[in-house]
């Protein structure tokens, strides 16, 4: 009897261990990007954006034109690469300091001018590569080391940043959604939001981002399934999941899983 | 034979730049400099080729960052409160390898300062105003004929070297009117087997990268560096010396200060005072040994800055053995007088040090402190 | 004749258990403790192969890339 293979490390996937941390939500986003950079034939004209953070690591192990750019500033190089280059594919790979924080002025400029390239934004609700300080996406109340008591936005610590919400405004911005990776019915919605932003670039539509929830056990000082739970139970209702803006419109509220 | 115009030296350094192929260019508005970002604008696009203004100065030198990783020639100016901004920048274009110009249309300062011009940036430029141990090749022009034609040189020594280039104007340049002839020229960019995207067709994946945790690495690079360091100091130096074989006091100055200084030489030989001039058209690589070797004959040397005094600390560098170094300088804007450089030529050579120096900012027999 | 298969790579493992989570056939179990890859995590195996369907979520959930799912080819 015939077996078929389902599943597997695609071949961009070089012959060498993630260095992420174990439950990790980067190295699932990471195969989405890999399985579909295949699926649209895009390895052979295809530039990888790699921040500063955790994911500056991906140089060590994926098999792509890679740019290592200065923290924050991904949006502003990968703009320099696809104005000169616009027919290669452009992946912008963000973290919430790398987008959130240094970053914010050169992706909403990005997305402003409606640049021709796909950004993912990793939200893990803190600063992974430097020992676990609060992000700009840390919760209400979620402890990090540079807010041992919790995060306090009633002591000056600022609220939670909503990317998604925040970007909805700019008339660039053709696709825009948030998702998540926590468990394997999230992962396949992911995959399709990451698709269909693939082809808003592909389509030369225009700006496409993705944010996806992700979990960081190590940081978050939670063995991977409490992290899944802590996604589910604590991330969501913060960051409601669902499309923000499609083909350049933006889409009602309701149409979004969790609350607020 | 090329297009005599009149321009001013912002827009002919913009012209020069669209001449030699340059393929990006990305800026924000800074006065001095307005003209040249305002130029790129309009003639950019014109011919096809990308123009942004970018949402800051850094923005702007990382989009940079992103067309050199892509193989393309690319450009930005500034002044330098903006050139502050780009330092980190700067020091991953150095340390990814990859080719840029960037033009400081220097400015007075510190902080927002004034739109006056000024030479206080030379620290910035040609010490490593970035982190690590960056270098790079620093063109000051003094006329606008030689901003257009350093212009168009520094994208092949950028490509030559896969290093940032720096031109150092100042807002008198970029400001000043000057005819000069536009060349007809072929730009012929090296090929970039190294660069990322378009169609691989086979050939390894690209990394522009400055990063390595693995141990030795970054140390083994900054030993690539230090070998092209060498490489641009034996190979790119520009000066100029005028009159100082006989000379019994050289002044030292570049850019606009030189024409200055020029112009009180001629007038003191016109007195039969024997002066000469030193003048680095490169202040990176800096021509330490024409000094030495001029300090054998000539007893006096005397540094013109707009600055409290940068440039004189490589020309005391050189070693001058028992000849004496004074300096005059005019910081946050202020521009030497050519009757202040006069007085200190007359104090040093006619009077033998009798009488006394009216002017603040000058220093007779400096030393470092 | 089981439906599915998976095969882990050990040394890509990292003993997270997200795996477990994801599957519905309890197929996959941990190595036993002192048991580890040449990293030092211990890993995550097909404990009990014969009740695989050969679905994939635990591929869809692996942020390692660490398994390879087959399933029979069927024409139902």
């Amino acid at each position: 009897m015939d077996m078929k293979k389902v599943a597997g490390r695609s071949p961009l996937w070089l012959d060498k261990p993630s260095p992420y941390c174990p439950g990790c939500g980067h190295g699932v986003v990471h195969r989405l990007i890999c399985e579909l950079i295949e699926e649209y034939k895009l390895a052979d004209n295809c530039v990888f954006m790699a921040p500063v953070g955790c994911s500056i690591l991906a140089y060590t192990f994926l098999g792509l034109d890679i740019c290592q750019s200065a923290h924050g500033r991904t949006p502003a190089a990968a703009t320099g690469i696809k104005r000169v280059l616009p027919d290669t594919f452009v992946l912008s790979y963000q973290g919430d300091g790398d987008l959130a924080s240094i970053g914010t002025a050169e992706i909403i400029h990005a997305a402003n001018r409606g640049e021709n390239i796909t950004t993912i934004f990793v939200n893990n609700a803190i600063y992974g590569m430097t020992g676990g300080q609060m992000a700009p996406t840390t919760l209400s109340g979620q402890k990090a080391t540079t807010c041992l008591d919790g995060r306090d936005p009633s002591t000056g610590m600022g609220y939670p940043i909503r990317v998604c919400e925040l970007l909805q405004s700019l008339g660039g911005v053709t696709y825009l959604a948030r998702t998540a990776v926590h468990t394997a019915a999230h992962v396949a919605k992911a995959k399709q939001a990451i698709k269909k932003a693939f082809e808003v670039q592909l389509g030369k539509k225009g700006f496409s981002l993705v944010e996806v929830l992700s979990a960081c056990p190590v940081n978050w000082g939670m063995q991977p399934l409490e992290a899944v739970d802590f996604i589910e139970k604590n991330m969501i209702p913060q960051y409601p999941l669902g499309e923000f803006k499609d083909e350049g419109m933006c889409v009602s509220p309701k149409a979004r899983e969790g609350g607020a | 034979m090329g297009e005599r115009v009149l321009m001013k030296g912002n827009e002919a350094i913009a012209e020069a730049a669209i001449r030699a192929g340059v393929q990006a260019y990305f800026g924000y508005p800074i006065t001095p400099q307005n003209e040249l970002i305002t130029y790129m604008s309009r003639h950019m696009p014109e011919k096809g080729r990308t123009f942004i203004q970018a949402e800051s100065e850094v923005a702007a030198i990382n989009m940079v960052y992103g067309s050199a990783s892509a193989g393309a020639r690319a450009m930005t100016s500034s002044s330098s409160p903006g050139m502050s901004l780009k330092q980190e920048g700067i020091s991953y274009l150095v340390g990814a390898q990859l080719p840029a110009v960037i033009v400081n249309i220097m400015r007075g300062g510190p902080g927002l300062g004034n739109i006056a011009p000024s030479q206080a940036d030379y620290f910035q430029a040609c010490k490593g105003g970035c982190h690590g141990d960056t270098h790079m090749v620093v063109y000051a022009p003094a006329t606008v004929q030689e901003a257009a034609d350093l212009t168009a040189k520094s994208f092949d020594v950028a490509d030559r070297y896969r290093n940032p280039v720096i031109i150092l104007g100042d807002a008198i340049l970029g400001q000043m009117m000057e005819p000069l002839v536009l060349s007809e020229v072929s730009p012929n960019p090296p090929p970039k087997p190294w660069a990322l995207g378009g169609k691989r067709h086979g050939r390894a994946p690209n990394l522009i990268n400055s990063l390595s945790l693995e141990e030795g690495v970054v140390e083994d690079w900054n030993w690539i560096f230090k070998a092209k360091y060498e490489e641009m100091k034996a190979n790119e130096l520009m000066v100029e010396t005028l009159h100082c074989e006989d000379a019994d006091l050289i002044l030292v100055a570049y850019g606009t200060t030189s024409r200055i200084c020029k112009e009180v030489m001629h007038q003191a030989r016109a007195k039969g005072l024997k002066i000469g001039l030193i003048r680095p058209i490169t202040v990176w690589p800096f021509p330490y040994k024409v000094i030495s070797q001029a300090a054998r004959k000539t007893r006096e040397f005397l540094v013109i800055e707009m600055s409290l005094g940068q440039m004189i600390e490589d020309v005391k560098l050189a070693g001058l053995g028992d000849a004496s170094l004074h300096f005059h300088g005019r910081p946050g804007g202020g521009v030497p007088q050519e009757k202040d450089i006069m007085e200190i030529i007359d104090f040093v050579l006619v009077n033998k040090r009798v009488g006394r120096i009216t002017t603040r900012g000058t220093v007779i027999d400096w030393e470092i402190s | 004749m089981t439906k599915g298969k998976i095969e882990i790579d050990i040394h890509m493992c990292k003993g997270c258990e997200l795996c477990i989570a994801a599957c519905k056939f309890k197929v996959i179990g941990l190595s036993k403790s002192g048991q580890v890859n040449k990293h030092g995590y211990r890993y995550l195996m097909a404990a009990h192969p014969e009740q695989c369907t050969g679905c994939g979520m635990c591929a869809q959930v692996c942020p390692d890339s660490a398994i390879t799912v087959w399933r029979l080819a069927s024409n139902t």
